[in-house]
């Protein structure tokens, strides 16, 4: 491990990575303010930037610099403004936002940062010594596991992403797998449902679909409703970013509880920074005294720091099946794998053993990653607040026109621009319906390795044989079945329950 | 009906298409060794048919209520006319237009063309303003793809030249 640490540290100190970090987190931290974009629409924005790199541990450092980038930025809006630029800062706008209120707007954000900095920092930790762990027994893995895990792994994101709507979140991961089959695949190397069309050849463009599924809904939404923009708030004057000694000792124990609670739930596949802030949240505040729980929801500081320190680990977390299995845990991390594999680099737990400085490179780079948001951040926080105040008329078209910049740059080609548009509106309407969208990006991307699995595996066996002769692959569908049947069984439970028939009521 | 379970019947709709593909039409230009093989281009396929007509049928039968609406923040579509409709389909019309111009007309004309009127779409009226700053953002972008990148992007309209 120490051989890779140094080579981890030799690459991530060099100048050229140093400043992709750098670079990173302010480009992350900018664009993660503006309330509508996530942290999926940035990355996919930013992959094509990323790509052109050429080095994947430059590419990969710079795509995780944004990532906690736009974590941080998000929270920043959500207590200035109370609008969360992403979905796993909303429980910061809790206590953030009143705090601001109150006219402390500057010790939320301190609080925040320094929350933000040691949950991601611990978590980093956590990934050190836990992924390498996870990839020493992934290394034992054949083809046919390697089938049932991702097939667990999609069970898991539909189960978890799609919370009371399980079909729906399955549905979404088999039409990204239907999509994957799209074009000529490696493996038979013959045209599949291309339907005579050329541009279809070579199947979807995952960038383009990246920013169809994200960056367009989210970008439309802002145009549906105005409110949404950033531009109705105005930040208040932030000064005095200190905070008191005994301030320091009361969320000491909430962000290492809840750093390692963060990262834990980081980890899950499916369940991400989102699940993993208001779980923080409602831990925090269940755990409270009582009086300081009368707080919460009216500017208590260590309701802000349960969430800030719960997402940055989170994140880091959602790195180790990434890193050692090769399978995304998150939406954002799928829209990663995505980029490495377009750098023909396979994430995975041959990894670290092929490419051990891009897989140190990307820890140690996380660490150096959170010290750029505490230190250059937070001074400069006033200053990019102003980001803020970027008025909605200027802000769409520049979001619309990098949305389709990042399509064009992907793959040259203006057709794909017109792909772009139409799964953008088929997303926005499956938003509508609430069907959920990572599960198919996700399916999309996993859906040529999980096929390539699946037909070795029936080579090697001649058959579904290997079904019944590798006991830890029947175990793991097993455990995927489970995973999907156990949610909707108690979903439907839960709702005769209500209804008044279930259990001889 | 709801608008979800439409999607499903539109799923539904795409997903027998798709198995029709994968079980009767694929497999017949496949070459005789090939059929030898246990696994067939169309296996995989054949597979995924069935799961999304399973899952596209549970949605669509389901008895329970699934229309519960909308989560907090998110657009209502079934009030979707008081929302700036009009702007977002004038938009995305933009965007394919934008898309069709970009290799005839150029990138530069292209671009400001598109932000300008994107803009002026919103509600925008200071074009001293809004003029320049598109000027310059298309200037930008395109020296960072063509010359930093290294992509080529065609700036003016080709009756004009290369322009490089």
């Amino acid at each position: 491990m120490l051989d890779g640490i140094l080579i981890g540290l030799g690459t991530a100190f060099s100048l050229s990575n140093l400043l992709m970090v750098i670079g990173g987190c302010l480009i992350g931290t900018f664009i993660g303010m503006l309330p509508g974009l996530g942290p999926m629409s940035i990355i996919s924005i930013m992959i094509p930037v990323a790509i052109s790199i050429g080095d994947p541990s430059a590419a990969l450092i710079l795509l995780a610099g944004v990532y906690y980038g736009a974590i941080f930025g998000g929270s920043t809006s959500s207590i200035l403004i109370n609008a969360p630029g992403v979905a796993s800062t909303v429980a910061t706008s809790f206590d953030g936002y009143p705090l601001a209120r109150q006219g402390k707007a500057g010790k939320a954000l301190t609080v925040a940062a320094i929350s933000s900095f040691c949950g991601g920092t611990i978590g980093a930790v956590l990934l050190m010594i836990f992924a390498p762990a996870l990839a020493s027994v992934a290394l034992l893995f054949h083809s046919a596991e390697y089938f049932a895990l991702m097939v667990v792994g999609l069970s898991a994101i539909a189960a978890f992403a799609g919370t009371g709507q399980v079909v729906k979140a399955l549905l979404m991961t088999v039409l990204g797998l239907i999509m994957a089959t799209v074009g000529e695949g490696a493996l038979f190397n013959m045209p599949r449902f291309t339907m005579g069309i050329m541009d279809l050849q070579s199947g979807f463009g995952f960038i383009t679909l990246a920013m169809a599924m994200f960056a367009l809904p989210e970008a439309l939404y802002l145009v549906l409703d105005p409110s949404r923009s950033a531009s109705e708030g105005g930040s208040s004057e932030i000064k005095d970013l200190r905070i008191t000694r005994a301030e320091a000792k009361s969320i000491a124990p909430v962000i290492g509880r809840q750093s390692i609670q963060g990262f834990l739930i980081g980890v899950l596949p499916g369940a991400g920074a989102t699940i993993a802030s208001f779980l923080g949240y409602a831990v925090e505040r269940n755990i409270a005294p009582k009086d300081e729980q009368k707080e919460f929801g009216k500017g208590s500081i260590k309701g802000l720091a349960a969430p800030e320190s719960a997402n940055n680990a989170a994140c880091t977390g959602s790195f180790v099946p990434l890193l050692t299995l090769g399978i995304p845990g998150s939406g954002t991390t799928a829209i990663l794998l995505g980029a490495l594999i377009a750098l023909n680099v396979s994430p995975g737990p041959r990894l670290m053993v092929d490419e051990p400085e891009i897989f140190w490179a990307v820890i140690i780079s996380m660490y150096v990653g959170n010290l750029v948001l505490l230190i250059l951040n937070l001074p400069l926080i006033p200053y990019i607040a102003k980001v803020l105040a970027v008025p909605r008329n200027y802000l769409i078209p520049f979001i619309f026109f990098f949305t389709l910049m990042g399509a064009y740059i992907g793959q040259n080609n203006a057709t794909e621009l017109l792909i772009l548009v139409g799964l953008g509106i088929c997303a926005t309407v499956l938003r509508f319906a609430d069907y959920p969208l990572a599960p198919l990006l996700i399916g999309f991307i996993l859906g040529s390795m999980l096929e390539d699995n699946f037909s070795r595996s029936m080579q090697l066996y001649d058959g579904l044989g290997f079904l019944m002769e590798r006991p830890m692959t029947i175990g793991l569908l097993g455990l995927a079945a489970i995973l999907v049947i156990l949610p909707s069984y108690r979903a439907r439970r839960a709702r005769l329950r209500q209804a008044g028939v279930a259990d001889g009521d | 009906m709801a608008l979800d379970r439409w999607i499903a019947l539109v799923i539904l709709m795409i997903s027998l298409a798709y198995g029709y593909t994968a079980f009767f039409t694929m497999d017949e230009g496949l070459p005789p060794f090939m059929k030898f093989n246990a696994i067939w281009p169309s296996t995989f396929p054949k597979g995924l048919s069935v799961l999304a007509v399973i899952c596209a049928l549970i949605i669509l039968l389901s008895p329970q209520k699934s229309d519960a609406g909308p989560k907090t923040g998110d657009i209502d579509y079934r009030r979707l006319l008081d929302y700036k409709l009009g702007q977002a389909v004038a938009l995305l019309a933009m965007m394919a237009i934008y898309a069709l111009a970009l290799r005839p007309v150029g990138f530069l004309i292209a671009t400001v063309g598109f932000l300008v009127i994107s803009a002026m779409i919103l509600g925008e009226r200071k074009l001293h303003i809004l003029i320049p700053i598109a000027v310059l953002a298309a200037g930008v972008v395109w020296y960072l793809v063509q010359g930093v990148l290294g992509i080529y992007l065609r700036p003016l309209p080709l009756f004009l030249g290369n322009g490089v």
